[in-house]
């Protein structure tokens, strides 16, 4: 009876551990042919002009260099965190210490389904209405693809990401803290920006640094909205392209494999990849800290 | 007339004579009692005060008079409602849900929970010290300066962090290292600047909430001594399961028990002849 016992907690072990290798081999796996796929590319294009050049235009003049499209990306993921950052935060900061139980009870969900949205639902409403009909009777001389509405939309995304990690964080910062300032005769308002958002503060840089992640590596919707002219600007007003919609782009359209402009996806995907790891292992890092604070 | 003490050793050799001699022997060693000062305005006065969350009601009928200057203990065991009422006073409790209060208690005459008080202006006045120290996780000279400097206090401000951290008798300790985190320090430190931190306030009233329970026997003495010396500027709400402590410390000493008042009085009486059994069986340790 023990005997059988024990083999069988065994033998669930077993399992588990194959399934949480599972999940590390194909990471791993992943991994490899990013750098596998991306060797003959390098062997055809020098590290350095892939890194400095400042031109990414394959078709024509078979130039490499990343930096438009590194740009285009930073443009969108910079606008989008500076339409999510003032509203995450300031959600959160109503959902952890104004709102009653009840409105919590309600909104949670009713985020939880912004969240789910489609990003190529996201991506059409960023087309079909942000552009035509709130950006273009302000900005008469916006692009029919510009940077702008896509990051305002990737925005809008990545509002839950930010409020409910941020959420999180101010939660955590101990009841004993507020009544501490209360007991100094502090507002509200004064407890609130000046004991527990500083007591949080990184938590809410571990959630910005989280949305710049999903910001970063987002595709569906600046493929469709933000265009697909690779270049080095800061005006959000006209047709830019990210690493992930050239990616998209090549996937999608007619580069034979074997080609350099095929290789080169790897290459892009390689770089996108760790932009993002850097992101989140700082993210990370910033989340231990603030654990070690308060538990 | 023969005290409690003497009762107990009377009536046999039990462990509660021990307990009881040992208060007597307290209440005594401090020598004769502060001048009752019964004929003074009460500086807080419950009438008839209940406080409920949800439906339960935490304290029943509590009417009480907290005199100035002196140490007022509120002892009894366990969620009899000490900390409730004590949290009343400042309205420190207005943030639990579904808590209501009925019945009137009054701050010099005006109604706390009426609009005679603003919950602000009120805490300015009555200022609270906690179970667990809590300092904020700043440097120590913010810590004490940040109440008045937010409340747009216009005077020398380095000088009111020096005179609060005297006052606290932790000034000796940190004054070198003053923009250091409060949160290097060590607990009894850290509960003598909060301490500090509510006189910075120049508060008119004190409530301590069990201010040492979560201290060794010397951060406790120290803070004990402290209390001693602050009654003589403020009015002192100490609230406390440590009977040794309201011995100690405190010129009247209020029994509660299951939310209501059982007795109040002269610590001195309290602790040796008290009128009501049930008080005398919660200082002889019978219960609680």
């Amino acid at each position: 009876m023990r005997r059988w016992q024990r083999a069988r907690e065994g033998g669930l072990r077993g399992l588990f551990f194959l399934c949480a290798l599972v999940s590390i081999a194909v990471t791993m796996g992943i991994i490899l042919v990013l750098f596998g796929e991306s060797l003959p590319f390098f062997r055809h294009v020098p590290f350095t002009s892939f890194l400095f050049e400042r031109s990414w235009a394959p078709r024509t003049g078979q130039e490499y260099g990343i930096l438009p499209l590194v740009c285009g990306t930073f443009l969108i993921a910079v606008l989008a965190l500076a339409v999510a950052i003032p509203i995450g935060l300031a959600t959160a900061i109503y959902m952890s210490e104004y709102a009653a139980p009840v409105v919590r009870q309600v909104a949670k969900p009713v985020f939880e389904i912004l969240a789910g949205v489609p990003t190529v639902v996201y991506g059409y409403f960023a087309l079909t209405f942000i552009t035509p009909y709130l950006l273009r009777p302000l900005l008469p001389s916006i692009e029919v693809f510009n940077a702008l509405s896509a990051a305002i939309v990737v925005g809008i995304m990545i509002i839950p990401t930010i409020s409910s990690l941020c959420d999180d964080a101010l939660r955590a910062v101990p009841r004993s803290l507020r009544e501490a300032g209360y007991a100094v005769s502090a507002t509200k308002l004064e407890v609130c920006t000046r004991i527990v958002l500083p007591g949080a503060m990184s938590g809410v840089v571990a959630a910005v640094l989280l949305a710049l992640a999903r910001a970063v590596g987002e595709t569906m919707v600046v493929a469709i909205a933000a265009g697909s002219t690779p270049k080095i600007t800061a005006n959000p007003l006209v047709s830019v392209q990210t690493m992930a919609a050239y990616i998209v782009q090549v996937c999608k359209g007619d580069a034979p494999a074997g080609t350099i402009e095929y290789q080169s996806i790897y290459a892009v995907g390689l770089t996108l990849f760790a932009i993002t790891l850097a992101v989140n292992v700082v993210a990370q890092k910033v989340m231990a800290r603030f654990r070690e604070v308060y538990e | 007339m023969a005290t409690a003490a003497q009762n107990m050793v009377a009536a046999g050799r039990r462990p509660e004579a021990t307990q009881a001699l040992r208060l007597a022997a307290l209440v005594a060693a401090r020598g004769p009692a502060a001048p009752a000062s019964t004929a003074a305005e009460p500086v807080i006065r419950a009438e008839r005060l209940t406080i409920r969350y949800g439906e339960f009601a935490a304290v029943r009928e509590v009417s009480l008079d907290i005199a100035p200057a002196q140490v007022t203990a509120i002892i009894g065991p366990s969620g009899c409602g000490k900390s409730t009422l004590l949290r009343a006073m400042n309205r420190m409790n207005d943030f639990i849900e579904r808590m209501s209060v009925s019945g009137k208690l009054l701050y010099r005459g005006g109604d706390v929970y009426g609009p005679a008080w603003d919950p602000v202006e009120l805490r300015r006045r009555i200022g609270m010290v906690f179970q667990r120290p809590n300092p904020f996780p700043k440097s120590i000279y913010k810590n004490v300066a940040w109440g008045p400097m937010i409340n747009g206090y216009r005077g020398h401000l380095p000088e009111l962090v020096e005179q609060a951290l005297r006052k606290a008798a932790l000034w000796e300790e940190v004054k070198d290292k003053l923009n250091e985190s409060a949160l290097a320090l060590s607990g009894g430190q850290q509960q003598r600047l909060c301490i500090a931190r509510a006189i910075a306030m120049q508060p008119d009233v004190l409530l301590m909430d069990e201010p040492c329970s979560s201290l060794d026997p010397i951060a406790t003495r120290h803070i004990e001594d402290l209390i001693d010396q602050l009654k003589a500027q403020y009015t002192v709400v100490l609230v406390t399961h440590n009977m040794q402590q309201a011995a100690r410390v405190s010129d009247r000493t209020a029994f509660l028990y299951l939310g209501e008042l059982v007795e109040v009085g002269e610590t001195s009486r309290m602790f040796t002849t008290p009128d009501n059994p049930r008080t005398q069986d919660y200082i002889t340790g019978r219960f609680g």
